[in-house]
């Protein structure tokens, strides 16, 4: 343990916390772009830059590891200056172009600019403009909005193993890039999106589908493998709009392609809307209760024809538990057979 | 799985077995990559170069269908060189020695003939794993899907309980589960011979508590499994079918069987949110609604089970399929709860193990079975306190070929599986725009030195011939498969790999062999 002072202070932390962790701790806020608690630190951004005595300048506390006896200050005239100059920098080659962002109102830099009431710029030069679109299904790039904070980068190495991304080019030409600048083409599980601090990474599913002030989040489980991500379903109107992870939640708040843009099937137009029941081999539309007196109908005359023993269920692992206990209790204590299985083997 | 997901940080030894985990569980394998960061080491064996390969340390790359010839080698060279636990195999054990003689011809030169792995790489991965006292093993369907499978996976438990790697945290043995609430569907007993928490049906006693809590007569037979059900219907004995959100036409082998089993039916009810293959041959069909349109509970691979939330309302008149349920059973003559937190509140009742949760539990976060009361913090890792039935019994299982194997007519192995953008039957994900855009087309893999004999190209459309039937599909020529094996995803109606596969079945779990069957591949033609 190590016992150090932030802002006067004085607590007791891990030796091998970082500065940053260390405030985080005790609540101790300081404000960060570049860095993300699942990934290794950076450093890159200097918006978490603090002053820490006997060092001659601001170090970054995301990338120092607490010493005994450490006096810091997180919070001084000079480190606001310093990152009101960081973030203008940053903005000087932004698009600024909020009102139509899919990421305002959930904006870490949008937050930062308002935090340091940052609307005029002493900085005015050249502008990065790309016109390339990546054509790929599933991830929207406008690096026009990319602050190369190296989160998109670091989440495809380090959580996915994927490296689909990287540094290019150096200097002012610095970008996020696929391998020879190609359109990306990799497991497409986004957490590339659900790292990005900006609207630099967007799904393209949910574009112009609705901020974040508009929609309702309902926490569930998804909907495919047995790995039983949490998920949470942005909605309005009563239609999925996206679909995220908490970090807090057993999956971390990773993800894959089926369980982040796997969710359109909701809405598909070749949903059943009502019973069916087959005359002369084509269907026809059914209502409810002549559907369901239809089935038992038949269920009793079968069993009653050739026994219980005649009649299967097979249900579902899509379904929930509930369902799965209700429909073996309809097959064994309704039906009276034990013929009830469902897809565990295939 | 006996650990827990967040387990698999702390392994040091991740042994995956028939599992293709960066495509069927993506999130799963970030934890393994976790673990890899920390200097775990992975060994996988499996007949192709899956995309997990890229992080391993060992590949033992082989034959589809020749696990227990490979495991069994393992465990001899285990043995060989001294690397059992001999304290487990003392204590908790019985039937060490009857076991040991029998995998004793399971040289690694032996295992090389049947394998095609080289018998040092054998060996290094039977270093590795038995060295190691907190190691994982990993398997799914590529394990069980075979006419071996109960075997197969005997094998596996059999190395587990030779190096002791079960009973702590981070050290176990974990099938992962394939599909949502699979773990969550056999729990609650949609399986034909136990009662809600594996409580046998042929038990009189049992029997009795669950027609006392039911309120009626209970049959004392135990059921058929979903496979056999199909031969009986092809059969014409089983006569009517109520199938709820399952789509056998796409997922069963032998499609053509699958077809003619429910043809015969005199009825076949389908509940589910497409019509679906399946759903063509019903009489009735039953409008359902999606997970995000209703509220319950799903149990993941870890035995966790979790709250599902209702997000959106169904579309038209689809209802929740408990609604549908309950107004059947209504209409013979049962009447049910009706609301999902009810339904799960008689659940936990009848099962002790988890009598300790309840929807208020788990508002905030999901608990691990066994949970038995209500401040019981749920169970992250099984057998800590020792196995249920006092010791596991090492059983011996010898080698024996696929069901079908290759010959001068058929001389391709075919193995089926999924890929990372589609899910099972295709019947949710073919229907998302950009993941049938970017993953659409049914495809077969093909080793560059197999299409080059044949003279075929990537993108050639071919024919993929077996016993059972022949598919149009297009080739891509890749070094992922080995020579002599051609792999096809399962998600594709239009060229569905399982006209190809062989209902060949495990006789004592009835698992189809969809993992090996022989086929012929031919240029298209006119």
């Amino acid at each position: 343990m190590a016992r150090i002072t932030i802002n006067g202070k004085t607590i007791e932390v891990a030796d091998t916390a970082t500065i940053l962790q260390a405030a985080k701790l005790h609540k101790i806020p300081i404000p960060t772009l570049c860095h993300h608690p699942k990934l290794t630190p950076f450093g890159g951004c200097r918006l978490c830059i603090v002053e820490v005595k006997g060092m001659p300048k601001p170090v970054t506390s995301c990338t120092t590891t607490v010493g005994n006896g450490m006096e810091i200050t997180t919070s001084s005239p000079y480190l606001q200056e310093l990152r009101k100059t960081v973030l203008e920098l940053i903005l000087s080659d932004h698009p600024n172009d909020c009102m139509i962002c899919e990421k305002a109102g959930d904006c870490t830099l949008q937050n930062l600019a308002y935090d340091y009431g940052i609307r005029e710029n002493r900085f005015q030069g050249e502008r990065r403009t790309y016109a390339k679109r990546d054509n790929n299904p599933f991830v929207e790039r406008d690096l026009e909005k990319c602050i190369l904070c190296g989160r998109c980068v670091k989440a495809c190495d380090e959580i996915q193993g994927v490296e689909a991304i990287d540094f290019g080019y150096r200097g002012f030409n610095s970008k996020i890039c696929t391998s020879y600048e190609q359109d990306l083409d990799c497991e497409f599980c986004g957490q590339c999106i659900s790292v990005c601090p900006t609207g630099a990474l967007t799904g393209k599913l949910w574009i112009r589908k609705g901020r974040k002030d508009h929609q309702e989040e309902v926490d569930t489980i998804c909907t495919y493998c047995g790995t039983g991500c949490t998920i949470t379903a942005h909605v309005k109107d009563n239609e999925i709009l996206k679909i995220t992870s908490k970090e807090q939640t057993m999956n971390e708040g990773w993800l894959c392609v089926k369980g982040r843009f796997g969710y359109r099937f909701v809405n598909s137009p070749e949903r059943l809307t009502r019973p069916l029941i087959k005359r002369n081999g084509a269907f026809e539309e059914a209502s409810w209760p002549e559907a369901l007196d239809h089935v038992a109908k038949r269920l009793v005359e079968i069993k009653a024809g050739y026994g219980a023993d005649a009649i299967g269920g097979l249900s579902s692992a899509r379904c929930t538990n509930e369902e799965n206990y209700a429909f073996q209790k309809l097959i064994r204590a309704g039906i009276g057979t034990n013929n009830v299985d469902h897809c565990a083997r295939l | 799985m006996t650990n827990s997901i967040r387990e698999i940080e702390g392994m040091e030894v991740i042994f995956i077995v028939g599992s293709n985990t960066k495509e069927t569980h993506p999130v799963i394998a970030n934890r393994m990559l976790k673990a890899r960061r920390r200097g775990a080491k992975i060994i996988i064996a499996d007949p192709r170069k899956i995309p997990m390969v890229k992080f391993c340390d060992i590949h033992l790359q082989i034959r589809p269908g020749s696990d227990i010839a490979l495991l069994n080698s393992m465990a001899k060279v285990i043995l060989a060189e001294g690397l059992q636990n001999d304290e487990f195999i003392g204590e908790k054990t019985e039937g060490f020695d009857a076991w040991k003689a029998s995998i004793e011809t399971f040289t690694p030169e032996y295992a090389e003939k049947i394998t095609g792995v080289p018998a040092d790489e054998i060996v290094k991965a039977a270093r590795m794993y038995g060295s190691s006292r907190k190691a994982g093993v990993f398997y799914t369907m590529g394990i069980t899907q075979h006419a071996c499978g109960t075997d197969n996976v005997s094998a596996l438990a059999n190395l587990v309980s030779l190096t002791g790697n079960i009973g702590r945290e981070s050290t176990g043995i974990n099938p992962l589960r394939g599909q949502n609430n699979v773990q969550g569907a056999s729990d609650a007993a949609c399986l034909p011979n136990v009662y809600p928490g594996y409580q046998n049906v042929e038990d009189p006693a049992i029997r009795n508590k669950f027609e006392k809590a039911w309120g009626a007569p209970l049959s004392p037979k135990a059921g058929m499994m979903s496979t056999v059900m199909m031969n009986e219907a092809a059969a014409g004995k089983l006569k009517a079918l109520y199938i709820m959100g399952e789509n056998p036409i796409i997922t069963d082998p032998n499609m053509h069987h699958t077809v003619k089993a429910l043809e015969n039916l005199e009825f076949l009810v389908v509940q589910d949110i497409f019509l679906t293959d399946t759903a063509k041959f019903a009489d009735v069909v039953l409008p359902a609604s999606c997970s995000f349109e209703k509220n319950g509970t799903f149990t993941n691979t870890e035995r966790r089970v979790q709250r599902v939330r209702q997000a959106v309302n169904p579309p038209g008149e689809a209802r929740e399929d408990l609604w549908i349920i309950t107004e059947i059973s209504k209409r013979l003559g049962l009447d049910m709860e009706n609301s999902p937190e009810k339904i799960f509140t008689e659940y936990c009742r009848l099962w002790p193990a988890i009598a300790g949760i309840s929807y208020a539990r788990l508002e905030k976060r999901g608990l691990c079975w066994p949970c038995p009361a209500a401040d019981h913090p749920g169970t992250p890792y099984l057998y800590k306190d020792g196995f249920p039935k006092g010791k596991v019994n090492f059983v011996p299982v010898s080698y024996q070929p696929p069901a079908e194997v290759c010959d001068r007519e058929y001389p391709f192995v075919l193995t089926t599986g999924r890929n990372l953008f589609q899910y099972h039957s295709g019947s949710m994900t073919r229907r998302v725009e950009p993941i049938e855009s970017h993953a659409g087309e049914p495809y077969v893999e093909i080793n560059p030195f197999d299409s080059k004999n044949l003279g075929i190209s990537s993108g050639d459309i071919i024919k993929v011939r077996s016993r059972r039937g022949e598919i149009a599909i297009k080739a891509r020529i890749t070094p992922r498969v080995s020579e002599g094996t051609v792999f096809i995803p399962m998600h594709y109606r239009e060229a569905a790999a399982n006209v190809l596969t062989i209902d060949a079945l495990d006789p004592q779990v009835k698992i189809p062999e969809l993992k090996v069957c022989a086929v012929a591949l031919s240029t298209a033609g006119p």
